[in-house]
């Protein structure tokens, strides 16, 4: 009745108001455009109101908004086929966004005349092989809901960005990203057999295959990983999948310093033991974390190492063994092994929370991921203590340690200009230390927007025009996310 | 355009709430709504970008702004699960005030909120009148939610099935109370809700009838309205205020430990936006809010801290059916409370199944419901799959909203569930028992 006393309401605002005619924000007007998207996927799966727009200008990236002219939401292969050939034929920059956790700006529209391509509702898990050992997924199906999927079957599928329980299988594949797992199992370039893209003129372009072996043509499939959607727009990925390890054990251990914390990790990789994840928290980073859950971490310590080992019962527990003695050698106060899942989960919900527990300091975070040898870990975590002390900024550090990934995380606030300053020269020497050390600027957030002006630092001139002239090749019209990795062409 | 600036400016008050959003995008993971439409604009992330934008008064008129805002459940699942947390609902109940109070409130929510809700007598008066004609316009229909639809193809009901008005609503049937402290040593005030005053007095009887065994001391004032959650989520502050200066008067005549609801809904609201949202500026109100919120406590939290339940022998086990419970949004998400009912279903003597997704949204989210429902009944019947799923003759949740969603969704797939509130089943077995 209640329901029927607020219908009632309902109807009589229709009666009373009129209901006034939106006025969109009008632009440039590309109507043959629109009215060639629209009949490709219907009027409700294109988005044209400045209200829309904006809700698509950004991503997670710390990076000035640019509203795009229009978005389109596919619902199958055809249609996103489609919509490449129409662009193409408008000479209208796409950019592909899945659902925009990036973190490098390579979902950011292009310019205002843009179109973004979302693959939400792509989202089909096509097929889940368990004799050969493998999946087919379309681009906007979200990474947790494959790896539940497969895990179901008894089957793994490793790569564990941060953002899994929201990212895209796409957009990993596009932005090659990585995960806690790095270490022992690779990142996501490790696990894609194949794919098959539309290019710059909506050819439908197939390669690799579902054989672990495949040596015929290019490796485009290679080649596609990591490109941003600069070279094609991905409609099927073929990913591999391995058997779910039968075993693991977590455990932490706490340092006085960070110095002790890197040395265990060198030492546990020179007696030639993979941990499925090494992950180091600094005294900043623990200190966050414990504010925010309560979850008993020593706030004095200089550091914590989470490690975890996997695989087969045996090894498993004789890995734990060593490492457990390892940590204890190099220095450890102390060190804690999970006894059951629960006490497992509680480990590694620390180290999820780190990121959380940092961002609620500041309004502004900006998540750095420069990467080194990991046997240069000891002396990146020394610049950045000395960039963090020149610059007078607060910078937390936690990461995938085991693999040279640190992630030193700015917390600032923008409008605060003086230090926003202070944080974008700090930036530059974090690259410029990373890259002495023989490291890279990103060891999995991708180029984007955010590093494309540092690129040449790390690669050199002639990659850049190298890459520069494989793009033109490939996109003569210049429509593939233009201005992501290699800068203006 | 110089209005626009004004609502920018207005709007800019939010921005230190604002800014704790560092877009990374976690909330389109658990919104019920983005899952169904996949649009940024129906997410946390995307809404706060638009009030961003508002604020730095890049739009030409608010009215996109406000439809987009209003496409939200206010579930919360979005702030429960925010890594920065930001306090989502907050901000949108502010936004939409800020909103309202520029545009100003439509004629016809004018009526029903400034002149009906906001006087609990005025309500009744026109509740009632409803429930004495509703037989006019919708048949009962004989299945275990006990549903009613529409005689005829209705645009008002579309093809709703919802609970009947009761013939006598509850304060009619008790418009006041007041009884000793017992046993318990505990002396509690009932806030009612306007659903269960209205929808499900069974329920509010069955808070007597338990309090009575346990010999809790129960206070009900005469008089009792909304708690302002309808009001406030159509942005009428005024109407709100004005509600929670009522209560506050009310509930001050007597001594009591506990405030206690039977709605998910209106716990929530009086517990956290009567102190975060009320703007009145009367000497000490504030005060006495924040004391009244800090005592307020949903009834299944209330029993389980406060009694001790009568021992279970295999006799009882063996009555009780297969409940599965639904976690309201404004139990779990809001107040934390989810171990506290399904204790008070097993404390019942029934076996309690858990069904997949127990917390996720059942879709109601108030007036949405009534806006889009479309969207509104594919999210519930999502729910309504988790619900048959697990073969339980009864599914149990501590929201009246939540159990006219489900009832609806259940009664369109003809499902043979019935729908309670865990305290019905406690007072079931009470009664049961003797």
């Amino acid at each position: 009745m209640i329901i029927m006393l607020m219908r009632v309401l309902k109807a009589t605002k229709t009666l009373v108001l009129p209901i006034l005619k939106t006025h969109s924000h009008e632009r440039i007007p590309m109507k043959g455009l629109i009215d060639q998207l629209i009949k490709i996927v219907g009027k409700d799966n294109l988005l044209t109101q400045r209200e829309d727009m904006v809700t698509y200008s950004y991503d997670a990236a710390v990076l000035d908004p640019v509203v795009p002219h229009a978005v389109v939401m596919p619902e199958n292969s055809e249609q996103l086929g489609q919509i490449v050939k129409v662009c193409s034929t408008h000479r209208v920059a796409m950019t592909v966004r899945g659902s925009g956790t990036n973190l490098s700006g390579g979902t950011i529209p292009s310019n205002t005349s843009g179109v973004v391509v979302l693959t939400g509702k792509l989202n089909k898990i096509l097929e889940i092989n368990e004799a050969d050992m493998y999946a087919v997924v379309q681009p906007g199906v979200v990474t947790a809901t494959l790896a539940a999927a497969v895990e179901k079957k008894g089957l793994f599928y490793p790569p564990d960005p941060g953002s899994q329980a929201v990212s895209t299988l796409g957009g990993n594949v596009a932005e090659n990203a990585g995960g806690l797992r790095g270490l022992k199992y690779g990142v996501t370039k490790d696990y894609v057999m194949g794919l098959s893209f539309f290019d710059s003129m909506g050819e439908h372009v197939k390669s690799g295959s579902r054989t672990v072996k495949c040596a015929t043509g290019y490796n485009l499939t290679g080649l596609m990983v990591g490109s941003e959607g600069t070279l094609g727009v991905i409609d099927e990925i073929i990913l591999k999948l391995i058997p779910l390890p039968k075993a693991r054990k977590s455990m932490v251990a706490v340092y006085k310093t960070i110095k002790q914390a890197s040395e265990t990790v060198a030492a546990i990789i020179a007696d030639r033991i993979v941990p499925a994840t090494l992950e180091l928290l600094d005294n900043f980073t623990i200190r966050a974390v414990e504010s925010y859950s309560k979850a008993g971490l020593p706030v004095d310590a200089g550091a914590l190492l989470l490690i975890e080992v996997d695989g087969h019962p045996g090894q498993v527990e004789e890995d734990g063994r060593r490492v457990e003695e390892i940590c204890r050698e190099t220095g450890a106060q102390s060190v804690k092994v999970a006894t059951d899942d629960a006490e497992r989960d509680r480990i590694w919900a620390a180290r999820r929370s780190a990121l959380s527990a940092l961002a609620k300091l500041k309004p502004t975070l900006v998540l750095e991921d420069a990467t080194v040898p990991r046997s240069k870990i000891p002396a990146m975590v020394k610049s950045l203590q000395e960039i963090s002390k020149k610059y007078d900024i607060s910078i937390g550090t936690f990461g995938h340690a085991g693999d040279g990934n640190l992630h030193p995380t700015i917390l600032t606030d923008k409008r605060n200009k003086a230090e926003w300053h202070r944080v974008e020269q700090a930036i530059e020497e974090i690259f410029d230390r990373a890259l002495e050390l023989g490291g890279t600027l990103s060891g999995e957030h991708g180029t984007g927007l955010a590093k494309a002006p540092f690129l040449e630092k790390e690669t050199g001139r002639s990659a850049i025009l190298f890459s520069r002239r494989l793009r033109k090749a490939m996109d003569p019209y210049n429509i593939l996310n233009p201005g992501k990795i290699t800068g203006v062409i | 355009m110089t209005d626009m600036k004004s609502l920018a400016r207005r709007v800019k008050e939010l921005e230190d709430q604002l800014v704790v959003c560092i877009r990374c995008g976690t909330c389109q993971s658990v919104c019920p709504l983005f899952e169904q439409t996949h649009r940024e604009a129906d997410v946390a992330r995307g809404k706060l970008a638009l009030l961003d934008g508002l604020g730095k008064n890049m739009f030409e008129n608010a009215k996109g702004v406000e439809e987009r805002l209003n496409r939200c459940l206010l579930c919360g699942s979005c702030a429960a699960n925010c890594p920065s947390g930001v306090n989502v609902v907050e901000i949108f109940i502010k936004a939409r005030a800020i909103l309202t109070e520029y545009k100003g409130l439509s004629p016809a929510k004018q009526l029903i909120f400034k002149k009906v809700l906001s006087d609990p007598k005025t309500f009744d008066f026109f509740t009632e009148l409803a429930g004495k004609f509703q037989g006019v316009f919708t048949k009962k229909e004989d299945n275990p939610q006990a549903t009613s639809c529409a005689r005829v193809i209705s645009p008002l009901l579309d093809n709703r099935h919802f609970p009947s008005m009761a013939e006598k609503s509850f304060h009619r049937l008790t418009p006041r109370l007041n009884t000793p402290v017992g046993k318990s040593g505990i002396k509690v005030a009932l806030f009612t809700g306007c659903i269960i005053d209205k929808v499900f007095p069974r329920i509010a009887n069955d808070v007597i009838e338990v309090f009575k065994h346990h010999g809790i001391g129960l206070y009900i004032p005469e008089g009792q309205g909304c708690c302002g959650i309808p009001a406030l989520a159509s942005g009428d502050r005024e109407t709100f205020t004005k509600l929670v200066d009522h209560h506050i008067r009310l509930f001050e005549r007597e001594k009591f430990d506990y405030l206690v609801t039977a709605c998910a809904t209106c716990t929530s609201t009086i517990k956290k936006l009567w102190p975060s949202i009320y703007e009145g500026t009367g000497s000490g109100i504030k005060a006495k809010i924040r004391e009244l919120s800090e005592k307020t406590l949903d009834i299944n939290q209330l029993l389980v801290n406060n009694v001790q339940f009568p021992p279970l022998d295999t006799r009882d086990e063996k009555k009780g059916e297969r409940v599965t419970y639904h976690d309201p949004c404004h139990l779990k998400k809001s107040l934390g409370v989810a171990a506290e009912p399904r204790s008070l279903i097993k404390a019942s003597g029934h076996e309690l199944v858990e069904m997949e997704d127990a917390d996720k949204c059942c879709g109601m989210g108030g007036s949405f419901n009534l806006y889009h429902y479309d969207i509104s009944s594919r999210i519930g019947n999502l729910k309504q799959q988790n619900i048959s799923d697990t073969h339980c003759d009864t599914v149990a949740t501590g929201c009246p909203a939540c159990m006219i969603q489900i009832s609806d969704m259940l009664a369109k797939n003809g499902a043979n569930v019935k729908v309670k509130h865990p305290l019905e089943l406690y007072a079931e077995f009470l009664r049961n028992r003797t």
